[in-house]
């Protein structure tokens, strides 16, 4: 056995990797429930690509077919429904566990120095995954799959001067059809899932290198004992890797209670309207993005056309994801952890949760003055976050951290 | 305090109770990616059996129809075919159909359930070619007067009698199958269902 | 701080008022109250279906014998009582009705039934199948409360003729149930598998906190080294 692990290790660093990353890599040890959630997204994002290569087998990309191929894995393939119901919650489930670890990381200022990179590496996956999860929508050819492709599609063409042009080549036909259907397959389960994977693996290797932030925003590498291990520090396995198979439980109860028992979730995860064919003819009467989409949809909605032109509100659509990537320089507090941070922050940041999912739920709501309005009040707010953010992070009394993590 | 001491025994036996139980866990999960495989309904109802109205078909007439994705031959043999097929036991592999490569019912010389009238899977036993059918009697190519007529396959020069038996020396090395079939009527053969035990 | 609460509080005020004003809007649907474990109104359900439904609507996505293996009805009887088509038993239900004759007696093709539970629920079944009303200027004489102007005719007056009120309920329930389980056939396993998946995954979790449990003593008493 030895020996075999030595011829191993003389060609290829196992017992390195396994000791630097795992037995060796020293995590703080006052992880609460917010740190479940990044080996969550690293099941779900298993779980979507093993569900994904199955469906792949029996789904045809053909606009033609499309819908009864879905259908046909729901009633001919064996077991095809419960392949199927995976991948769909699956989608949704990714995105409640992506939410909370970036909120956790809103909380404990996860994404301040020296943590920049992570932070941003992790916010091009939110938006690779926004990506991946549109067009996989996009596949089942159902009324909301194809309406929603031309509306979120449509946006591109209100780019000034060559926006036509790029509508076109995007779509490679004049409306939403099967060349868009069989690119996005192509896009949706190699490309992005590849840039995923790779993205996964920089965010991980980005984490390792300076180590995990904690509930109390202290560095541990700051207190090490004479053999140079930190204090407060424990080896990830088995400690924290008993502990999250405790969270994939306790998650997979949660997630099969919807596959099994709402795998639809009432429309918010499978649309009604979703099940039925794609119609260029006739648009559903009211078309909106899954749940995870509709808070950037709110922004979209919420500025209107300016010049005639559709474009600030697909401008601030994407300034509303991509001012995500400036948060560690605009944060100027010294502590990292809500736990020591001044009060304007707090409510600043009780604003924007409170805006986030509000806009989210106007998303889904259809235009009626006083939600137009609202939205505007919320997309201020949500933008205000961010913009204030350099002010209300440097005024008010903050607490002392304390030297060592505590209990 | 005794809540304080490490019980390595309790580790251990949790730690293998927690892995076997998840293992069970992981091997549940496998089944339905697994059944994914099998033929589906639509696969199940194409292969569904298939009806062949014999009134029309002549002595030494050929038809083909599809059966699960496969050919099969129906033809019907003339008197002097059928006696030939008793005469060619020394130069076939398995002359006597040891080999399961039909159903019970068919377990005789003329592979069949009428002598006259041949129901076969027209596959080679080599690598999954269609033979061709070779009728006539001494075809020059095939051997000349030996030949009693049969199947010669043109992927690598296997041959079969009219009952589906192998000559010995052909690269395939069984007999054709024979799928599982009955007469419904004297005129109407249903290929994919076994007849009723009698 | 507290006017930026009492915003923040109006502002969601301001959200109720206009979600109670969207609910309003909507058109009331009877309850279907269908139970798809009542396998004798799934029969019921069935024949009545095949019978006065599947000449005009196919459920193109159903198979005649995944009907009798679900709903517990022998192959013979599936053909006798429920095929009327000369179809085959392991062929998908469509209706002999050609598209071109559809148009001219109805002015449209009555939609493919597959998936009408999932896309209008099963209420909206329950409630159109019941409200029809007479409406002389309507081709086929009758109308319907929440499909306006309905193309089809009321082709279960026959029923409501001739049986009680309650009796001629239940045909209409079996009816949208039989048509919920053809919109997912897997309903009909899948909430039972459920509550085994969740019965051995409490059994995981039990084992897996446990094992948590014991490990981070280690943690808890300083001596994670002592590890094996």
């Amino acid at each position: 056995m030895d020996n075999n692990k030595s011829w191993i290790d003389q060609r290829f660093p196992l017992t390195k990797v396994w000791n630097e990353h795992l037995a060796e890599y020293y995590t703080p040890r006052n992880f609460n429930f917010w740190y479940f959630f990044g080996s969550l997204a690293m099941l779900v994002l298993v779980m979507q690509i093993v569900t994904g290569i199955f469906l792949t087998m029996h789904f045809k990309p053909d606009s033609a077919n499309a819908f009864a191929s879905v259908e046909y894995i729901m009633r001919d393939v064996d077991w095809g429904w419960l392949i199927r119901y995976l991948h769909s919650t699956g989608a949704s489930a990714f995105f409640i566990v992506i939410y909370l670890h970036m909120y956790r990381g809103l909380l404990y200022g996860s994404y301040k120095a020296p943590r920049e990179l992570i932070w941003i590496l992790g916010m091009v996956l939110y938006i690779a995954l926004m990506a991946e999860a549109f067009m996989g929508y996009v596949l089942p050819w159902g009324q909301m799959s194809y309406w929603g492709a031309q509306v979120i599609i449509s946006l591109f063409g209100s780019v000034p001067f060559i926006g036509p042009d790029l509508l076109t080549w995007i779509l490679g036909d004049y409306a939403v059809g099967d060349p868009a259907l069989n690119r996005f397959f192509s896009l949706h389960v190699i490309a992005l899932p590849l840039i995923l994977v790779v993205l996964v693996f920089l965010h991980i290797v980005a984490l390792h290198t300076v180590g995990s932030n904690n509930p109390d925003g202290v560095e541990i590498k700051k207190n090490k004992d004479k053999d140079g291990i930190p204090k407060d520090g424990i080896p990830f396995h088995p400690y924290y890797s008993v502990k999250d198979i405790v969270g994939v439980v306790v998650f997979l109860m949660l997630f099969s209670a919807v596959v099994f028992f709402a795998p639809a979730m009432n429309g918010y995860f499978l649309e009604h309207a979703n099940f039925i064919e794609a119609n260029p003819l006739k648009t559903p009467d009211h078309i909106a993005p899954l749940w995870y989409l509709t808070p950037f949809y709110s922004v979209l909605r919420a500025i209107p056309p300016m010049f005639g032109s559709q474009f600030p509100g697909v401008v601030g659509m994407f300034a509303a994801l991509l001012i995500l990537l400036a948060l560690p320089w605009l944060d100027r507090s010294k502590v990292k952890s809500i736990r020591y941070r001044s009060w304007p922050y707090k409510v600043a940041l009780g604003i924007f949760v409170v805006s986030f999912i509000v806009l989210g739920w106007l998303g889904m709501q259809p235009v009626t003055p006083i939600n137009a309005l609202l939205a505007r009040v919320f997309t201020a707010a949500y933008f205000g976050f961010f913009i204030l953010m350099p002010w209300f992070t440097s005024i008010g009394k903050t607490k002392e951290v304390p030297a060592r993590v505590t209990e | 305090m005794s809540g304080q001491e490490i019980d390595l025994k309790k580790r251990r036996f949790l730690t293998n109770a927690t892995s076997v139980v998840g293992a069970v866990g992981v091997g549940f999960v496998a089944w339905p990616f697994l059944s994914s495989w099998m033929p589906s309904a639509r696969a199940k109802a194409a292969g569904a059996p298939v009806d062949v109205d014999i009134s029309k078909l002549e002595s030494g007439q050929l038809v083909r129809v599809l059966w699960r994705k496969k050919p099969v031959w129906i033809f019907k043999r003339d008197s002097s075919t059928i006696a030939n097929l008793k005469t060619l036991d020394a130069e076939l592999t398995d002359p006597n159909n040891e080999e399961d490569q039909q159903p019970i019912y068919a377990k005789n010389t003329y592979r069949s359930i009428k002598e006259e009238v041949a129901v076969i899977v027209g596959v080679c036993t080599h690598l999954g070619c269609s033979p061709t059918y070779r009728p006539e009697l001494g075809a020059a190519d095939l051997g000349g007067d030996a030949w009693k007529g049969g199947f010669y396959c043109p992927c690598h020069g296997s041959k079969f009698d009219l009952a589906g038996r192998v000559y010995a020396g052909a690269p395939a090395p069984t007999n054709l199958i024979i799928p599982p079939y009955h007469f419904v009527s004297d005129s109407l053969i249903r290929i994919g269902v076994d007849p009723k035990a009698s | 701080m507290k006017k930026l609460l009492k915003t923040t509080l109006s502002v969601l005020a301001g959200l109720a008022i206009s979600f109670n004003v969207l609910a309003a809007a909507a058109v009331t649907l009877d309850s279907a109250n269908t139970d798809i474990r009542d396998q004798k109104s799934l029969q019921n359900g069935a024949k009545l279906f095949m019978n006065y439904c599947s000449g005009c609507h196919s459920i193109a996505f159903m198979r005649y014998n995944r009907i009798g293996k679900d709903l517990n009805i022998s192959d013979a009887d599936v053909e006798k009582n429920l095929m009327f088509s000369g179809d085959k038993i392991g062929e998908t239900i469509t209706s002999s009705m050609s598209k071109t004759g559809a148009e001219k007696w109805f002015g449209t093709t009555p939609p493919d039934l597959s998936l009408v539970s999932r896309s209008k629920g099963v209420d909206w079944i329950y409630t159109y199948l019941h409200g029809f009303y007479k409406d002389e200027s309507r081709p086929f004489g009758v109308n319907n409360k929440i499909l306006v102007n309905a193309s089809m005719p009321d082709v279960l007056w026959e029923l409501k003729q001739n049986k009680s009120a309650e009796d001629f309920d239940q045909d209409v329930r079996d009816i949208t149930n039989f048509l919920d389980y053809v919109g997912e056939p897997a309903k009909l396993v899948r909430v039972d598998l459920g509550y085994k998946v969740l019965a051995f995954l409490f059994v995981l979790f039990i084992l897996s906190y446990l094992l948590k449990k014991e490990y981070w003593k280690d943690v808890k008493y300083g001596k994670w080294r002592a590890k094996d």
